[in-house]
């Protein structure tokens, strides 16, 4: 399955990029091994495995790494927010 | 429409007056504004590193943004007696001086209003995807999420309000 994943602020910086479409190989069924997946890519992709503040949201709600992934979701990765 | 984000300024008299334009029964109006401050020190990064902010920039998560704000505004109306809730929040780069965010509610009574307005600065706080990054003369940071901020949100959730 296909899910579009998305990157703000610091992390979008560190990255590099702040969108993909992602195809998922089998077995990737939560954020937590989406999250795990992107960290393999080493280097600063490491980073997402080792933010301890990291924040995720499916389809623009904020959930936790056990969320379940469904084809054409989106997900954003994103550090603790900071407005107001 | 009682969300906004916006890159625009706004005038808070004018948002203030329209919450009770046209009515009578509006017996409070609460508000807040938030400014960019110059004096701010950044933290965690070494006491040479005092420089003052010269200009902030705000990004955010479009759709997810105006979806949560909505969301926070439910829950004020959820808990309180509400007439009315106007917020908006400004993205873009902005100089110390310049309004970031207003919060205005307006009710029957003080209580009402007072205690809206704050839980939606606190859960604006933590729950709105913003994120500001600061220039100085050292360069560009971004801020960092503040604990206290976590604990001014969880305060409403301890049914202690």
């Amino acid at each position: 399955m296909t899910v579009k994943v998305l990157f703000f602020a610091g992390l979008r910086e560190a990255l590099g990029t702040g969108s993909e479409a992602l195809a998922l190989p089998a077995g990737i069924a939560t954020v937590g091994a989406l999250r795990d997946h992107l960290a393999a890519r080493g280097q600063a992709w490491a980073a997402l495995a080792s933010m301890k503040n990291l924040r995720v949201a499916v389809n623009q709600r904020m959930v936790g790494l056990d969320a379940a992934l469904k084809a054409g979701d989106e997900v954003a990765f994103f550090p603790p927010v900071t407005g107001g | 429409m009682s969300v906004s984000v916006q890159e625009a300024d706004f005038d808070a008299g004018a948002e203030i007056a329209a919450l009770s334009a046209g009515r009578d029964d509006v017996g409070a109006v609460a508000s807040f504004v938030g400014l960019v401050r110059a004096d701010k020190q950044t933290e965690k990064v070494g006491a040479d590193n005092t420089a003052p902010v010269q200009a902030m920039t705000l990004e955010h998560y479009p759709g997810m943004t105006e979806k949560a704000l909505d969301a926070i505004v439910a829950g004020a109306r959820g808990r309180w007696e509400l007439q009315g809730v106007r917020v908006i929040h400004r993205v873009g780069r902005l100089v110390p001086g310049d309004r970031i965010v207003f919060v205005a509610v307006a009710s029957a009574h003080r209580g009402e209003a007072f205690a809206a307005c704050e839980f939606i600065m606190d859960y604006l706080k933590t729950r709105a995807p913003f994120w500001k990054k600061e220039e100085t003369a050292a360069g560009g940071r971004w801020v960092d999420a503040r604990e206290s901020d976590d604990h001014a949100a969880g305060r409403w959730e301890s049914g202690s309000d």
